[in-house]
């Protein structure tokens, strides 16, 4: 197929917010709602397409595009595999949620919003589809300039420091991974991540390398004790900002643990598993005590993500099957349902303007419809099984226990911490008695918060029972990249 | 003989037409817009002689005079930042009332010394080039005269400069005393690592061209001059005698201290280090942007350093190609603070663009673009310059020049950001005179465009770079 539909994919959000930048209209911004909408709805259906008719039944890369970049030695090179594919079909599912959510929550300088929001999408899908070391961290600093704006220009009271935070402490993990970066194209002669697959990595560089590639991703990830900035930018962030950074931000280090970090440093990931596993329990247990004590909705399923992040690198580090898988697995789930939980919290705010859980209380009396889909959720993070929570800390302990018994004993305690603070987060908001006399003049869900959630809560409760579309889609990548790291490490 | 003067035409037919309209100027009243306007196609007609010329080497006047594909890459990107500079200025320079016929012309001179500068091959030619662009750039500090701040930069500049002239003349008397010659290459002959009053002599010139393009420890003149010349003259200053500068040092490098590299490089580590550090440490508490912008660019003159300090020809590739990206790039944001007017007044502190995204959308999104590419965020053009430098700094295994030019990349964002938060972030201040003038948004948009749409092909800059030091 000579088609570039990954091409397509990257830049036709870029290209849409070109026209919404030359489209002029004063009345409520019909017209670059409805581009925007449009478009990331048409970035969805490719790439549904691309899901579609990927091959997954082998692990190669799919859909390759290579073009001549920098002269001879950087190739734009993209190309899909069946890990990959999971999320770029994610970016683009949440990026319309994200544009109707805007419509609610976002008065100020709409049109403005709508294009930083389509200017990140190009970057996340960049991210996912890039094949090439230096194409990679293109898109994954890229993506800062559009997320600072938006926590700066559209957020809380405290946001020009939460912007600040987030940039300076992604900006520094960053370029440690650069100079890695180069340090390996001098090394091998490539950044083709293909080719250096295949020419390995001589082992003594491994561990520095690898070390200077996680202070990018843990900053990201966020893994303790890194992970200060979430709070504060999730906080401070507008709903959709919040949204895009819990549901698919947090998910690129993730991704990239899966994609570089393991296939081209096997003896380093299998050196440093402890110190993993050890911040990651740590993120587990720690954010989970922290995330009890919260006042603030949104500071306290910020304090979940990190929680919810600590399985993932838990489950990487597992390098078994049930763990790989339920990595990707709890991901995907993890940014369905934080999402979902954002924007919950989003729909009460654009309401009551406070995101303090003491101003709610009793609203089941009065939004009946939010409360069902509020409690679908909170449900769902606390891993209740029939939902994809379950599935992916059901896979992660799994995998745990086969290495390492202690991990997963304390890990296992996160998850009873888990269903601790989300539990009695929804009985303080959603049940007890309404001690606010607002709280009766409120409107139930609308039209347009009401697709979004539910199709959310259809998604997080049809994967749960019916995981198979997900596991079958990424089996026989995680088989291949399990198969190569135990090799390489035969090899020695 | 002809043949020769074939050669040497670019510089022919800029002196003559300076003298030209030097004696237009004083013969016809009022001849400011006039003498402006035939600079301009001056420098387009200087910019069209030098591409019919062809690229290969030639070498006249006993070998002190070179003509090459690397100076005639730098004559033209000096006259190209030139036109854009002076073009960009013309509403600054007449509601300043510094509309005086000379203007110009004393800028064409200084671009005239520069071309010698970048064209020498002899230390006698290399220094009556440097001069002619230093005297031109005293009195253009100064051009204000009425204007105590101004003058003041002026005095300022003349002192320090002349002193650092000074010190390199004795560098280059004494290389000519140990070596017995001025010509480049006889030099690079005689030079070897035993031959130790060569390396004094070395020290002398690096401490005179590091004053040239005002790096650390040599900057003191820098935030000074910018705050108190004109911006119109600011801007030249942050252009264009940094190209010449820093083609001089990478053609010292080449030539005539081939071989005593080992020596030279130690100290330009050390240059780079700290210009970078300090450009980036100083800008945070800066209050007024000119000041702002002379320590960015010292900083930026540090990254360069880097690439210069490998001592590879990849490294001074990439030298090339960052001086390159940092000529867009300060062209833009000079640019922008010609529309900073209010009230006939042109506004300098970074306070006053608070929230400016309000009512001069494009005005603050420029700003944001020149802003993240002078943080080198990618993908816009100023990453690629800083991945450059990396990239040869790393293959020469330079790691803690590496990291430490990493690191600061980390600190400046912090001051670049704060700008964008005053401008993006804070509530509406000042809101700026209408300025409608095609010269400044032509400027600003193409520099922005070219930012933008830099990594689409950056091959074009790697390819024209490359073939400069293909024999």
């Amino acid at each position: 197929m000579n088609f570039p539909i990954l091409s397509t994919l990257i830049f036709l959000p870029l290209l849409s917010s070109f026209f919404i930048f030359l489209s002029k209209d004063k009345k409520n911004n019909f017209s670059s709602i409805y581009i925007s909408l449009f478009s990331s709805l048409a970035t969805f259906l490719l790439s549904l397409f691309l899901w579609y008719s990927l091959d997954v039944n082998t692990a190669d890369f799919q859909f390759i595009e290579e073009k001549s970049w920098i002269n001879n030695f950087i190739k734009f090179k993209l190309g899909v595999d069946g890990i990959s594919i999971l999320f770029i079909v994610l970016t683009a599912f949440i990026t319309p949620i994200c544009i109707l959510s805007c419509i609610n929550s976002v008065k100020d300088r709409v049109k403005e919003f709508l294009i930083a929001i389509l200017v990140l999408e190009t970057f996340m899908i960049g991210v996912f589809c890039s094949l090439d070391l230096v194409i990679f961290y293109l898109f994954f600093e890229a993506g800062l300039i559009p997320m600072f704006l938006i926590i700066g220009v559209w957020g809380g009271s405290r946001r020009v420091y939460s912007a600040f935070k987030f940039f300076l402490f992604t900006l520094l993990g960053s370029v440690l991974m650069l100079a890695a970066i180069i340090v390996i194209y001098w090394l091998t002669g490539t950044t083709d991540i293909t080719q250096i697959y295949e020419i390995k990595i001589p082992k003594e560089y491994q561990n520095l390398l690898w070390l200077a590639f996680l202070s990018s991703f843990a900053v990201k990830m966020p893994m303790w004790p890194v992970h200060t900035w979430l709070p504060d930018a999730h906080v401070e962030a507008p709903t959709a900002g919040s949204v895009i950074l819990a549901a698919i931000l947090l998910k690129m280090a993730g991704y990239g643990f899966l994609r570089f970090s393991i296939p081209m440093f096997p003896f380093a990931s299998e050196f440093f598993t402890p110190l993993i596993y050890s911040l990651s329990i740590i993120a587990i247990i720690y954010t989970s005590l922290v995330a009890l004590m919260q006042d603030d909705m949104k500071k306290l399923i910020a304090y979940s993500s990190v929680a919810h992040m600590g399985y993932v690198t838990l489950g990487i580090f597992t390098f078994t099957k049930q763990g790989i898988e339920g990595s990707i697995f709890q991901m995907i789930s993890h940014g369905l349902i934080s999402a979902a939980l954002f924007l919950c919290v989003g729909v009460v705010y654009d309401r009551l303007h406070s995101r303090l859980i003491s101003t709610y209380g009793g609203l089941v009396n009065y939004l009946p419809k939010y409360s069902f889909l509020f409690l679908v959720f909170a449900l769902a993070a606390l891993g209740l099984p029939g939902t994809t929570g379950f599935l992916g800390e059901f896979l992660i302990l799994t995998g745990t226990f086969q290495k390492s018994y202690l991990a997963a004993m304390l890990a296992t305690v996160g998850v009873v911490l888990g269903a601790a603070y989300m539990l009695w987060l929804t009985k303080r908001v959603i049940f007890g008695v309404v001690n606010n006399s607002e709280i009766k003049t409120l409107k139930d869900v609308n039209k347009s918060e009401t697709i979004m959630l539910a199709t959310l809560a259809f998604f997080v409760i049809f994967f749960g029972f019916y995981p198979a579309p997900l596991m079958e889609t990424f089996n026989v990548s995680v088989n291949n990249l399990i198969e190569n790291y135990q090799l390489a490490l035969n090899t020695r | 003989m002809i043949n020769n003067l074939n050669i040497l035409l670019p510089e022919i037919f800029l002196s003559l037409s300076i003298f030209t309209i030097l004696m237009l100027g004083v013969f016809i009243k009022k001849s400011f817009n006039i003498i402006f306007n035939l600079s301009s196609l001056i420098l387009i007609l200087t910019i069209a002689i030098i591409l019919n010329n062809p690229n290969h080497e030639e070498k006249i006047f006993l070998d002190s005079f070179i003509r090459d594909a690397f100076s005639n890459y730098f004559k033209i990107l000096i006259l190209i930042s030139s036109l854009f500079v002076l073009n960009s200025s013309k509403n600054f320079i007449t509601d300043n009332k510094l509309d005086k016929f000379e203007y110009p012309i004393i800028i064409l001179l200084s671009i005239l010394g520069m071309f010698f500068m970048v064209s020498a091959n002899d230390l006698i030619l290399f220094y009556l080039g440097l001069e002619l662009q230093s005297l031109s750039l005293y009195i253009l500090a100064s051009i204000d005269r009425d204007n105590l701040r101004s003058s003041e930069s002026g005095i300022k500049y003349f002192v320090l400069s002349a002193l650092s002239s000074g010190l390199l003349l004795y560098g280059c008397s004494l290389l000519y005393g140990f070596t017995g010659s001025t010509n480049f290459d006889l030099i690079a002959d005689q030079l070897n690592k035993e031959n130790f009053g060569a390396v004094f002599a070395m020290v002398f010139i690096l401490v005179g061209l590091a004053f040239k393009i005002s790096a650390v420890p040599f900057h003191m003149w820098t935030p000074d001059v910018y705050e108190g010349a004109p911006t119109s003259i600011t801007n030249y200053f942050a252009v264009v005698p940094k190209i010449a500068g820093l083609a001089l040092l990478i053609k010292f490098m080449l030539i005539p201290f081939s071989n005593i590299l080992l020596e030279w490089q130690t100290i330009i580590i050390f240059i780079s280090i700290a210009s970078m550090i300090l450009g980036a440490v100083a800008a945070i508490v800066q209050k007024n942007i000119k000041r702002l912008l002379a320590y960015s660019s010292i900083g930026h003159v540090g990254y360069a350093l880097a690439g210069v300090a490998t001592g590879a020809i990849s490294g001074y590739e990439s030298a090339i190609f960052y001086i390159s990206i940092y000529v867009i790039m300060n062209t833009g944001a000079f640019s922008c603070l010609y529309l900073l007017k209010k009230d006939g007044q042109y506004k300098e502190n970074i306070s006053d663009l608070s929230g400016i995204s309000k009512k001069h959308p494009l005005l603050a999104m420029s700003f944001l673009i020149i802003l993240f590419s002078l943080a080198g965020i990618p993908p816009l053009g100023g990453f690629f310059a800083k991945f450059y430098v990396f990239m040869s700094v790393l293959e020469k295994e330079m790691y803690t020049l590496a990291i430490i030019g990493l690191l600061t990349t980390v600190i400046s964002a912090f001051y670049y950001l704060k700008i964008i938060k005053i401008i993006y972030f804070d509530e509406k201040k000042l809101s700026f005179d209408h300025v409608k003038n095609p010269a400044i948004s032509g400027t600003i948009l193409i520099s922005c465009t070219l930012l933008i749409t830099f990594f689409l092909y950056p091959s074009f800059l790697d390819n024209i770079v490359n073939s400069l030091f293909v024999n």
